[in-house]
């Protein structure tokens, strides 16, 4: 037996490490569907408990919509269940190319490719365009799954200051002479919840000669006047050159994502994209159920108008409660605490309240940066948000932070 | 000259810090700290190698080995 106790002990001892550091992540059974309110096993081996779920990315509430899922239904029973193959063998069914270009048509670009999701998509797509010529230009907040994409890619790579332009500016100065220049960013972000300002980085591109990366996972279906993305809402349709997202989060919750952009660049993620050759494409289940999606999107943006009508109260009514709020207009709404342990203990109170939301802290945000992320959806009533501002109040009350500043916080719990 | 340290520590606030941590000193952990994410250190790298013409190999750049200012002095005097 090749694992013996020596091995062993080395895995024991670093997951005591993370274990010590607070680090340690559990899963929470949900024993419902993914919707507003969920059922929720928390503890582990306790009985399921009814509570209103704020920290879902099901913002526009299509994970359980029925006509969604009765596409679905229909995809299963015509195309089967899967492929057993990868696309340029025998993997790719005519949905798979009929859902590329409906995506193209929703984000207004010229060709798109799936992947099995957007995580594969960004560890994917630097390394098919790019050599060690080439330069990549990321924002600091970055999601990490770009991050990866940028350890696998030989090309360059350098940072600028989260949304910070003028620093933009001077990396693409510094950085003229590179063969091509790539400007990565997030369309939005997803622990702050702010959005890229994508109308000045494209002015910035254009001028230096660079090509604009935004990874709208965070945006698409829901941000811009009819829910195209970032894009639409900063007025730049048609001049990012490389999008990714994914349809795991607000266009119906399941799985899978995409590359979509420039001709030639998706060309090339067709030929040299390694989750893309190496592994399946999205199921036919799941691609039956994002063309429905994309039609209900389509034909009517009443989901997003509700989601930018409930996203107005939920802000409102927690800035007037006196928490500290990240600024933005976007659903993912963060609740700053600052300290770790106040944002862990808070996450449980709500809890106990009926309401499921989480805490974050380092190093998946910035040290004294902790918060609970809440994220708002066009599945929830009135009468679920008002159920959760009330909760938020009480625990608010029980901690006494109502009305206080971040260094009066601070200086009650630490940071 | 000015003292390398001073330096140093000029380029990192302009670079790394905004107005919630610009009280950055010779021994403030700035990648354990979460100042400057290993991803970012690369920018640092190549402005010590620029400024002080030297080569400092990938394996010499850890992160433990650019935590302070007061430590990438010595690094950097390793290989000048």
């Amino acid at each position: 037996m090749a694992y013996s106790d020596k091995i062993k002990e080395i895995y024991q001892n670093q997951l005591k490490g993370i274990q010590d550091a607070g680090l340690f992540k559990q899963e929470r059974f949900i024993h419902s569907s993914q919707d507003a309110e969920i059922e929720v096993e928390f503890p582990t081996g306790s009985t399921p408990k009814k509570v209103i779920n704020v920290c879902a990315n099901n913002y526009l509430g299509l994970s359980s919509h029925p006509e969604v899922i009765k596409a679905a239904h229909e995809g299963l029973d015509t195309r089967g269940y899967g492929m057993s193959s990868v696309r340029f063998i025998c993997g790719t069914q005519d949905i798979h190319r009929e859902l590329e270009n409906k995506v193209s048509e929703f984000l207004g670009t010229e060709d798109t490719i799936l992947f099995p999701s957007c995580m594969d998509a960004n560890a994917g797509v630097f390394e098919a365009i790019l050599t060690s010529e080439d330069i990549m230009i990321s924002d600091r907040l970055v999601h990490a799954s770009i991050i990866d994409g940028m350890r696998l890619c030989a090309a360059q790579h350098d940072t600028f200051k989260h949304s910070d332009m003028a620093h933009l500016e001077k990396k693409l100065q510094l950085h003229a002479n590179k063969r091509l220049k790539v400007v990565i960013n997030d369309g939005v972000y997803s622990m702050d919840g702010d959005t890229a300002k994508l109308d000045e980085m494209a002015a910035l591109c254009e001028k230096y000669d660079a090509l604009l990366f935004v990874d709208e996972s965070h945006s698409s279906g829901f941000i811009g006047k009819t829910g195209r993305g970032t894009h639409e809402k900063c007025g730049v349709m048609g001049k990012i050159d490389i999008i990714t997202t994914t349809f795991g989060k607000a266009l119906g919750g399941a799985s899978g994502g995409c590359v979509s952009g420039r001709k030639e660049i998706v060309e090339m993620c067709r030929q040299k994209a390694r989750p893309y050759l190496f592994s399946n494409t999205i199921a036919p289940v799941v691609v039956s159920g994002v063309l429905r999606v994309l039609d209900i999107l389509s034909q009517s943006t009443e989901r997003r108008d509700k989601l930018e009508a409930n996203t107005k109260f939920w802000r409102k009514g927690l800035s007037e409660a006196g928490f500290v709020l990240k600024d933005g207009d976007t659903p993912i709404v963060p609740v700053m605490l600052f300290n770790a342990k106040l944002a862990q203990d808070f996450s449980k109170d709500l809890f106990d309240l009926g309401i499921y939301a989480i805490g974050f802290f380092f190093p998946v945000v910035p040290q004294g940066a902790a918060r609970i992320r809440t994220q708002i959806s066009a599945g929830h009533e009135m009468h679920h948000l008002e159920k959760a501002l009330d909760a938020f109040i009480q625990v608010g009350k029980k901690y006494n932070i109502l009305g206080k500043t971040k260094q009066e916080i601070i200086e009650m719990y630490g940071n | 000259m000015e003292n390398m340290k001073e330096i140093i520590l000029e380029y990192v606030i302009e670079e790394y810090c905004d107005e919630e941590n610009d009280d950055v000193t010779f021994d403030t952990p700035l990648i354990s700290g979460g100042i400057v994410d290993s991803f970012s250190m690369v920018s640092l790298k190549r402005f010590l190698e620029n400024k002080y013409k030297i080569s400092i190999p990938d394996a010499d750049a850890s992160p433990e080995a650019f935590d302070t200012v007061n430590k990438i002095e010595v690094l950097v005097k390793r290989f000048q």
